[in-house]
This record gives structure tokens, sequence and C-alpha cells, in this order.
């Protein structure tokens, strides 16, 4: 028998429509006012740190930057479903939902600046490495969620990726795994039209991604992705469910990334102008704004607050990606194993005695 | 549904081929109490003991692949686990190594210390992005925050008669990933005691289990620890040092005691660990005897072979009387069944090789 329930809707969830204006839902309550604020106060800075971001990277700062600017609902969605207890397994274009998961804006942006692969204590954050590889990470996120379930925990493990991920074999085994061991994730899809150059039509002939669930046995949801109402209330939705022991859950966003994939990438080549234009009218922000507004929670001194609090973050990121913090060599050697191998120790004894030569000023300064 | 049909086929088969003690030999019963005396196990059950002893001491160790529960592995190497600890300390996965591989790194993540098992070398292939570029780098990329504690059990290598995709031998792969500890036993006792010494290791270890050995039997002293990253020397000489792991041990062996026959003295050190590889132990032996010939399964291009045999050559050749010699697998896909003697290195060709070092006699 074919569960119903594990289908997706026919179109989107959506609570606040592009003009600002509320949608209700039989299903789906709107999530209450103060929250909508906190989301706002995220998406503001959210948009700042791309910006930023984006910014560093004209500049040199950044060797690159996968910008999520659009897909900002879906990034503080995910932060802010998640509790303090719960772990979020991102991805590399992933980086505004780890800094609104807590994660220091600067030690986030390491990787991306090339110092180091991964610039926070995963543990100190409850946030994992963001991960570059498509979809590996969520079968860690499937086996971190296992031996939480196994000891009686309540964690509950958010996974995300993109659409293009959901083509790999990984994807397919994370959902099956999940599933048949009823394990407490929600696998978040950030589906933004492309995979770099090719569009959703060439991952998949499926009706949609959300679609692809109930294979696995599990719920799958479509929700509007520039509506952080409805995300909020999808994702909460997914989170409860997981936490209450009825297993995962696959959310599917639908959302467009506004820029190219990288600065390496030239999306005019694959990509109308008129398709990036006619996304704008959607933007995450505005539409949020518009509603705060029209419901009188937010006014021209809160938003300027906002805008000062992203500023505020923005110059953290300036002055700690435009300072060139000195890399020490023997980190290369530091973290391969728990105790130094007699073989790497011979490699750092070749390297130091090579900086001894050739760089005697920086081996004096140690 | 086909694929898992002829593993279980295939397994059967590898059963069927092994010696003939084997076939009434089953493992001992992981719930068997202790003896005073070393008690006389099959590799495959040594390995067995030493998953049920680290279960038992510690709550963190879960043992989880195909066929591992019920059936207890196509090789029985996980029989009674699952009935002794229950479901959540020994489960069946869905057939997918890429998943094993990546669950576990998620598990280990997360406290547990897991143990998982590819069933054949040649299935592991799925799960080598995992292994290589997850499992090997997590401590890495987040300057050693996060260490994962896991083991990959991989039964490896050939003289089993399997077919195709049942023997390869894959350690070079695994050898070649800073990152990862590789450990090949060559005896029930080292299979023991370095299976119990990877579950207690803080990174992740690739642990090689030679098919062929499973029915080998010796006793076995559980309380002997053994120690990741030392070799071992198995046989004393004076004239010439054979290096090897896993099954091509026992070859060097047979081949050490015919060349003492002829007359000539020959050592044999049993690398047991592959990385790190403890260059110590190995050049000492070499230095002492002056010749050495590194004897092992694998394709000998870009092999570990070829990296002891170069380490020799860098470190120890004012000592050498001759080249150092390599003993291997052709360079060709593993053997079908009814060539694999033509393939895998024998006593002969160990023989050959050690003429081969400019006697002066």
């Amino acid at each position: 028998m074919i569960s119903e329930d594990l289908l997706p809707r026919e179109t989107p969830v959506r609570l606040v429509d592009e003009h600002g204006e509320a949608v209700s839902d039989p299903q789906y309550p709107a999530p209450d006012t103060g929250r909508l604020v906190e989301a706002y106060r995220a998406l503001v800075q959210g948009r700042r740190v791309n910006e930023q971001c984006s910014a560093l990277v004209r500049q040199g700062r950044l060797a690159v930057y996968p910008s999520s600017h659009g897909q900002e609902a879906c990034q503080v969605a995910a932060a802010l479903a998640l509790r303090d207890g719960d772990w979020l397994f991102p991805t590399y274009r992933d980086s505004v939902a780890v800094i609104a998961r807590g994660v220091d804006p600067a030690q986030a942006l390491v990787l991306l600046r090339g110092d180091w692969h991964s610039g926070y204590d995963p543990n100190d954050f409850n946030v994992a490495p963001q991960a570059t590889p498509l979809a590996t990470q969520l079968l860690h996120a499937v086996g971190f969620a296992h031996a939480a379930a196994l000891r009686g925990e309540p964690t509950v493990v958010l996974a995300m990726c993109g659409d293009g991920a959901t083509s790999e074999g990984d994807f397919h085994e994370a959902l099956n795994f999940a599933a048949v061991f009823h394990v407490p994730v929600v696998f978040f899809v950030q589906n933004n039209e492309f995979a770099i150059s090719v569009p959703l039509s060439r991952q998949t002939a499926a009706p949609s991604l959300a679609h692809k669930a109930i294979g696995y046995g599990m719920p799958g949801e479509r929700v509007d992705g520039n509506d952080v109402a409805a995300l909020l209330a999808v994702l909460d939705r997914a989170v409860s469910r997981a936490r209450s022991g009825e297993g995962p859950s696959l959310i599917e966003a639908h959302t467009y990334r506004m820029q190219a994939h990288t600065n390496a990438d030239d999306d005019t080549r694959y990509r109308e102008r008129d398709e990036v234009q006619a996304w704008i009218s959607r933007d995450p922000l505005v539409r949020v704004q518009a509603y705060l507004r029209g419901a009188g929670a937010i006014d021209d001194t809160a938003e300027a607050g906002f805008a000062a609090d992203a500023e505020v973050v923005a110059q953290q990121l300036r002055e700690a990606m435009n300072s060139d913090p000195e890399l020490d060599p023997e980190d290369l050697f530091r973290y391969v194993y728990a105790s130094r191998t007699p073989q790497l120790e011979n490699e750092w004894a070749m390297l130091r005695d090579e900086l001894s030569r050739t760089e005697p000023a920086t081996e004096e300064a140690r | 549904m086909t694929m898992l049909d002829t593993r279980h086929d295939q397994a059967a088969e590898a059963e069927a081929s092994a010696p003939a003690t084997s076939a009434t030999t089953s493992p001992a019963p992981a719930t068997s109490p202790a003896p005073t005396e070393a008690p006389v196990l099959t590799m495959a059950a040594a390995i067995n003991r030493a998953l049920a002893d680290a279960m038992a001491e510690d709550d963190s160790v879960l043992v989880f692949g195909e066929d591992v529960g019920a059936l207890g592995g196509v090789f029985r190497v996980t029989d009674g686990l699952t009935e002794r600890f229950g479901e959540r300390r020994c489960f069946d996965t869905p057939l997918a190594e890429s998943g094993i591989v990546g669950t576990a790194i998620g598990m280990a993540m997360n406290g547990m210390r897991p143990v998982v098992e590819m069933q054949f070398d040649a299935f592991a292939y799925p799960a080598f992005e995992q292994i290589v570029s997850h499992a090997a780098k997590m401590a890495n990329r987040t300057r050693g925050a996060v260490r994962l504690p896991m083991v990959i059990r991989i039964p490896f290598g050939g003289g089993i008669g399997g077919v195709e995709h049942h023997c390869d031998s894959s350690e070079a792969y695994y050898a070649h990933t800073p990152g990862l500890t590789v450990v090949a036993p060559a005896t029930p006792q080292d299979a023991y005691s370095l299976l119990r010494a990877a579950i207690r290791h803080p990174d992740p270890v690739v642990f090689l289990e030679p098919k062929k050995l499973y029915w080998s039997k010796a006793p076995v002293d559980t309380s002997i620890e053994a120690e990741i990253g030392r070799a071992r020397v198995v046989r004393e000489g004076t004239d010439a040092t054979l290096i090897a792991y896993g099954t091509s041990v026992g070859v060097a062996l047979d081949a050490a005691t015919v060349a003492e026959s002829e007359g000539r003295s020959i050592a044999v050190v049993d690398v047991r660990t592959l990385t790190p590889c403890d260059d110590e132990t190995l050049f000492a032996a070499v230095r002492a005897t002056g010749r050495a010939v590194v004897v092992a399964e694998a394709p000998g291009f870009a092999s570990v072979a070829s990296e002891l045999a170069a380490r020799i050559g860098e470190h120890c050749f004012p000592y050498l009387e001759a080249p150092v010699r390599r003993v291997t697998g052709f360079d060709t896909p593993f053997a079908p069944p009814k060539l694999e003697r033509h393939y895998l290195p024998d006593v002969d060709r160990v023989l050959d090789a050690i003429d081969s070092l400019n006697w002066e006699d």
C-alpha cells in the first residue's frame, strides 16, 4: 500500500507570498512574529555576509566564495530550525547557515581563504565541516544521528545539499540508510536550479526532488525556498518529527542561485538574464520585510539596527580576511595522525632544514 | 539482488575451496569462557574473539556491514555477535559499501567505535571515496578536533580460488593515502592482538585480513598486546632477508626453510603494519644480512613492495651486496581460479630471487 502522506504537495508550501501577504495553510501554521523578526535579522546579516565575501574574492582576499545570494532564507531557516544540541551538516555553499548557527564568521571563512580545510572546531558549534564533494556528508549525518539514537539522545541532525547532489550515489545510500534505520535526520535540499551550469532537468526526471522520498519510505515535502516563514514551518515539523522518533524526512526548497556558481564561473553562458531578473522580485528578504512591516513588527529603527548589526559582522570579516596570519608549515604534519609517524618526523625535519636555508628571517622569528 | 546471490555463491565456493580441515572447523563460540591455556584458533575465530572481547569491554564498539548479523559474515568472522550483543551492536546494513563506511564516519564523529566489514576486497571500491577523502582526512581537515576511531575490515588477497572481484590486493590504494593506518596480520595471534589494537587506535585503520589464512590455526593468547607500527622478525638468518606481509609471510618462511636445506641462512620479517611502516626493524634486518627480497601478492608496479624496496635502497645501500629484489603478483588483473597458481608468488619464485642476489659461491 502506498501511503499518500509520504508524497509531497503538488505545489511548494508557501505562507507569505511575493507581496508580503500571508497565505493560510491548514497544515502549516505560520511561525510567530517574534521568530520571523529574528529570521529577518539573520537574513539581513546573511545577505551582508554574501556581499562582503563576494567583495573579498574580488580583492583577492578569499580564494573562492560560492555565494548563497538569493538562498538566504534556506540558510537562515536551516540554522533556526535546530536546537542547541542538534547538529548541522553543511556544504561549501552553506557559509551563511554555518554563521547563523553561531560559528564565528572569520573562522567559517578559513576554508575559503585557503588557510586550512576547515576553520572551526565542529564540537564547539555542533556544525560539521563544510563538505566539498557532493552528498558524501549526508552519510556522515546519518551515522551521526544513528549513534545519537542508539544512545537514546534527543539529537536531530539536519543535512544540507543542493540539487546536483541528489544525483550522487551517496544521496541514495544516505536516504536509504536513514529510512531503514529510522534515524533522526532531516535531509534539506536547496534546489537552486543549477549544478554549476547543468540545469535540474539534467539531474532528474522525477516530478520533483521531494518525490524521491517515497521511494525510500519517508515523507517528502516541497517548500518555497524564498519564503522563510514556510521554510521554518516545514523544517520545524520535520525536526520535531525526527525528535519524536518518527524517522527521517526529505525537504526540497525551491529557490534560485542569483549569482554564478563561484567567481570562476560565467553564468551568462548557460542561463538568460531574463530568468535571473525574474527571480529578483521573489527576493526572500523583501518578502518577509514587507510582511513584518505590514504586521507592524518592524519599523525604520529596527531595520537600521539590523543593518548596523550586519555591518559589524561584515567589518569583522574584512578585518579578519585583510590580515595575513602567519601560517605554520609544521601544521602540515601535525594533524595527519594522532601521533606523528617517524616518516612524517623525517619529512618535517627536511622541510625545516629547507626553511632554515631559504627563509632564515622566518626561522629566526620563530 | 543478483549481486547479493552471487556474493553468497562465491562465499560458499570460497569456503568449499578451503583446506579440508576448515570444513569441520567452526569458529570458537564468542561466549566460551576464557581458557587458562592459550586456545588454538583459526584466524577467523581469532578475529571473532577480538571483536567480541572489544565489544564486551567497550559499549561504543559496533560491528556492521553486509551479512554480518544472522549469517555471521560470509567467512563467519562475526559469528554469534548479534546473538550475544544484540542488533544494536552488530547489525546488517543495506547493500551499500559507501553507505557502510560513510555512516561509520558519522558514528565515529559522534563517539562510537565502529568496526565495519567490506565483504570482499574488490567490493570495497564503491566506498573508496569515503575511505580516502573522508575517513583519512577528517582529523586533518579539523586540525585534530574530530578524530575517527574506526576500523574498516577488508578480506584481501588470493589463494582461495575465488572468481573475479573476490581476490584483489588493494593495499597500495590505502597505504598511499595519508591519514590511514593499514594493518595486515599473518597469524591468528597477530589477527587477534592487532585487531584489538586497531579498535583502540584513535585514527581510522584499514585492517586487511588475508582470506587464505582465515582457516590457518595457531594458539592465541588474548593477553598479548600488539603495537601498531611494529614489524616482527619471524625468523633469524644471516645471508639474506625476506620481507613479507599477510599470506606471503608463509611463502617466505617456506622458501627460507628450503634455502636453509641448500645452505643459506635466510631471515624473514613480517611487516604487519604497512603504514606507518617500521623502517627501523626492516632496515636493521636488511643491514645485518646485506641482501633483501620483498614478497607480496599485489601487482608489483607502484605497490607496497615497491615502496619497501625503494626505502631499503635509499637507507641501506652501503650495506647491500645486491639490488633489492621484489617477488610480486604480475601487473595483470588478479588471475582466474585455474590460473591463480601461476600468478601468486610461490616458493620457487622466491628461491629464484634469492639465487639472483650476487652470491660469491
